[in-house]
């Protein structure tokens, strides 16, 4: 067999690369939007500070804190038919991808609760707001910019995860290339080509992400 | 799922353990490299270090997995599949442990290492005795965090072909047609094996920030 490095036969198949990093990139803003909103709801349910709900929450993030994302993708791709629902496996991925990211995200936005001061609460409570306001309206949004850069590096590596969704072929760009390396035989190639791809998808991730926030997070503070 | 299933689901879980701790060891010395490298001062070593933990740190360990698996016998390196898997490991953890020692070295107040340097000792004493003693006990919390990220990582290795737990966990359920049910039994091996690391973890992590 030729063992010369040769890049030309994985280059030429341009096009499937390009739309597999189109699925790659569906996901894995499908998962950061999915795992944003179960990162804010397990927080806001942790400071309900109700003893059943605040263990079902810590379990939740401890199980997915101490478990492999391949077994939980696993779990979650053969368990949904035997609670008779049916996702195609792109929707599976995105569905695992939100829950593990929002686990993650939930330790991290509670930190940022944690470190609003105190007198946001009472100032809260003092306007007459209830909690749950108070929470929505005035402690969410400086709790979030406190904590957007580890927010930010967390979804980075959930865009990193979308590569283990191949498992369950999922067509993103981890499964292209694999398809590739099937009919080509060229496997170092192909998976350089496609790291360098991700390095660029990562850079970009976080380009995007520190975008957003600064249009989130540019208000004035003093 | 019999005993015998368990115990093959456990003869994995060796090959976890052992790819773990492959990784893991090794990358110990070569990451102490990177952090070195990363704080030198020289722009050659810097950038090679930052360089090297931008790699890792910005592609998945699956495609670092494949690279190494399929790059090592283009370079003349005709290795058995557990030490090439392990190499990639290795060299993963390099690079996360390389960034973790980089950040306690640099968490240690710059006037310790000026007062060495006006006292006259050189690089390796200040960093032997001065620096590094200082930042191994910051970096405790981050690095046994790093060592449930490895763990779990090594699950990748099944995606290569290699028999460890995950990929016990696949064969076992393609026999038994019970997915539902192993891969909850792997899971709670999984559990089992990283819970308590990553409560010593939190715990020393509280502990340093009280102790500040």
């Amino acid at each position: 067999m030729d063992s010369s490095l040769n890049f030309a036969p994985v280059l030429e198949r341009w096009p499937e690369l390009l739309s597999g990093l189109g699925y790659t990139v569906t996901i894995a803003l499908s998962g950061m939007a999915l795992a944003l909103v179960i990162g804010v709801l397990g927080v806001a349910v942790r400071r309900l500070n109700e003893p059943v709900s605040t263990f079902l929450v810590r379990a939740f993030v401890e199980i997915i804190r101490n478990t492999p994302f391949l077994v939980q993708i696993f779990l979650i791709f053969f368990a949904l038919p035997f609670l008779g629902i049916r996702l195609s496996p792109a929707v599976t991925a995105i569905v695992a991808l939100g829950l593990n990211g929002g686990a993650y995200a939930i330790e991290i936005i509670r930190g940022g609760v944690d470190a609003v001061p105190k007198g946001q609460w009472e100032a809260g409570h003092a306007l007459g707001l209830r909690p749950s306001e108070t929470f929505r309206v005035i402690v969410l949004k400086p709790a979030l910019r406190a904590i957007y850069p580890s927010l930010s590096s967390q979804f980075v590596l959930l865009t990193l995860n979308t590569a283990i969704c191949t498992s369950i072929s999922v067509m993103e760009l981890t499964s292209a290339g694999q398809r590739i390396e099937d009919e080509t035989f060229r496997s170092f190639e192909v998976y350089f080509t496609i790291m360098g791809i991700y390095l660029l998808l990562s850079l970009a991730v976080m380009t995007m992400l520190n975008f957003v926030g600064r249009l989130s997070f540019s208000y004035p503070t003093k | 799922m019999s005993l015998t299933d368990f115990a093959f689901l456990l003869g994995g879980l060796k090959w976890t353990l052992g790819l773990t701790a492959l990784g893991f060891i090794s990358g110990i010395p070569l990451g102490f490299l990177v952090a070195l490298a990363r704080t030198s001062g020289s722009a050659v070593l810097m950038t090679l270090a930052r360089g090297w933990i931008g790699l890792f740190q910005g592609t998945p360990l699956l495609m670092q997995l494949f690279v190494i698996y399929f790059g090592l016998p283009l370079l003349g390196l005709r290795v058995p599949a557990w030490l090439a898997v392990g190499i990639a490991f290795a060299a993963h953890a390099s690079a996360y442990l390389g960034d973790i020692w980089r950040g306690a070295i640099q968490a240690v107040p710059a006037g310790q290492s000026e007062a060495c340097h006006a006292l006259g000792l050189g690089y390796a004493a200040t960093m032997k005795d001065v620096v590094a003693p200082q930042a191994f006990k910051l970096s405790i919390p981050a690095t046994v965090g790093f060592l449930v990220q490895l763990i779990k990582g090594t699950s990748l290795a099944a995606i290569v072909g290699f028999v460890e737990l995950s990929r016990s966990g696949q064969m076992l359920s393609n026999m038994l047609y019970q997915p539902l049910l192993v891969f909850s039994v792997v899971a709670a091996l999984y559990f089992v094996l990283c819970w308590p690391i990553s409560i010593v973890g939190d715990r020393l992590e509280r502990r340093m920030q009280v102790s500040r």
